[in-house]
């Protein structure tokens, strides 16, 4: 990559580093609040990331729209007849999201944030990742 | 600006600028939004064993991720040090109520005090929710092939049912782990 491609994606980064704090997303306790459907928060964030999301897809398929080196964007389509995969991995998971009270993106800008001990979660996470590498033939898909 | 940078943001403001990191990425280089790939690209580059699953050039893959995820570093510490918000998060009150009942005393701060800190590594709770946490975590979005991120906002915007099983999937796990589990870990 040249010197300006990572100053893109730091930038990028940055920016979903900042509201993540911004909006509390990152907070534990706004997990256990949304686990518990007692406010609309976390949900209303979702929703509407999702719903830029899909607008902006939308308009980049309709239209054509090529990315900044001028090469066409394409989005690979996940595999919908592995179903076991995303019902099984996902309730893993959520297992995790709601102990840990945090997702992968939130871990690392909570570090960021001074909570060192978050490396220990992280490296937890690389160890998971890797078991799965490890077992992944065995397991159902 | 300084106020508008420390004090928390609505989830209306916040939901649609983490739904741009979503076309920012794709016109950026045609780069789909998942921060859990990370983590493979991670176990790629140490090259633990000879594993098949992580024997590719995680470099031309993922460093383009791994750069982003150093400027989430990078703005957690902009947002949640440098513009720290001091007001503790206004929660809902059913909330910290069914937390005080399970123990939690401190409301400060983004995370409890007393599960997320080192010296909490040695208790029970402390190392189940870090430690398994964090490794649950790891295995099940590789599991599921993707995270809050690639599923929940990059799969659901580009209308995958793939991505819907998987979101189902958080919030059975989530809710299990909430109303079950979590009373037993904090008892």
């Amino acid at each position: 990559m040249k010197i300006s491609d990572y100053l893109k994606y730091l930038i990028i980064g940055t920016l979903f580093g900042f509201v993540l704090m911004k909006t509390e997303v990152v907070s534990w306790f706004r997990i256990q609040e949304m686990f518990r459907f007692d406010s609309i928060h976390m949900y209303g964030i979702m929703g509407l990331a999702v719903f830029i999301g899909l607008i902006s897809i939308q308009i980049i398929k309709r239209f054509q729209i090529r990315d900044f080196e001028s090469n066409s964007i394409s989005i690979p389509e996940k595999d919908p007849s592995q179903r076991i995969r995303y019902i099984v991995g996902g309730s893993i998971f959520g297992l995790g999201w709601a102990l840990l009270g945090a997702c992968p993106g939130p871990m690392f800008a909570l570090l960021g944030s001074g909570l060192t001990v978050m490396i220990i979660p992280i490296i937890a996470a690389v160890a998971g990742t890797y078991t799965y590498g490890v077992f992944m033939d065995k397991l159902p898909h | 600006m300084i106020e508008l940078l420390s004090q928390p943001w609505p989830w209306y403001i916040g939901g649609p600028i983490i739904g741009l990191t979503v076309p920012l990425l794709l016109l950026a280089g045609g780069k789909v939004f998942g921060v859990s790939s990370n983590l493979r690209h991670v176990c790629a580059a140490c090259n633990f064993g000879s594993n098949e699953f992580f024997n590719y050039d995680w470099k031309s893959e993922g460093e383009w991720n791994l750069t982003f995820i150093a400027g989430s570093i990078l703005g957690g510490y902009l947002g949640g040090y440098v513009f720290a918000n001091p007001e503790p998060i206004l929660l809902a009150q059913s909330t910290i109520t069914d937390l005080q009942t399970l123990g939690i005393t401190d409301f400060n701060g983004f995370v409890p005090n007393d599960l997320f800190t080192w010296s909490s590594l040695g208790s029970v709770a402390g190392f189940t929710v870090l430690v398994l946490g964090g490794f649950l975590i790891g295995f099940g979005t590789r599991y599921a092939g993707g995270c809050t991120s690639g599923h929940a906002i990059s799969g659901l915007s580009n209308l995958q049912l793939a991505s819907l099983i998987a979101v189902i999937g958080f919030f059975i796990g989530g809710l299990i782990m909430t109303y079950f589990i979590y009373p037993i870990i904090l008892s």
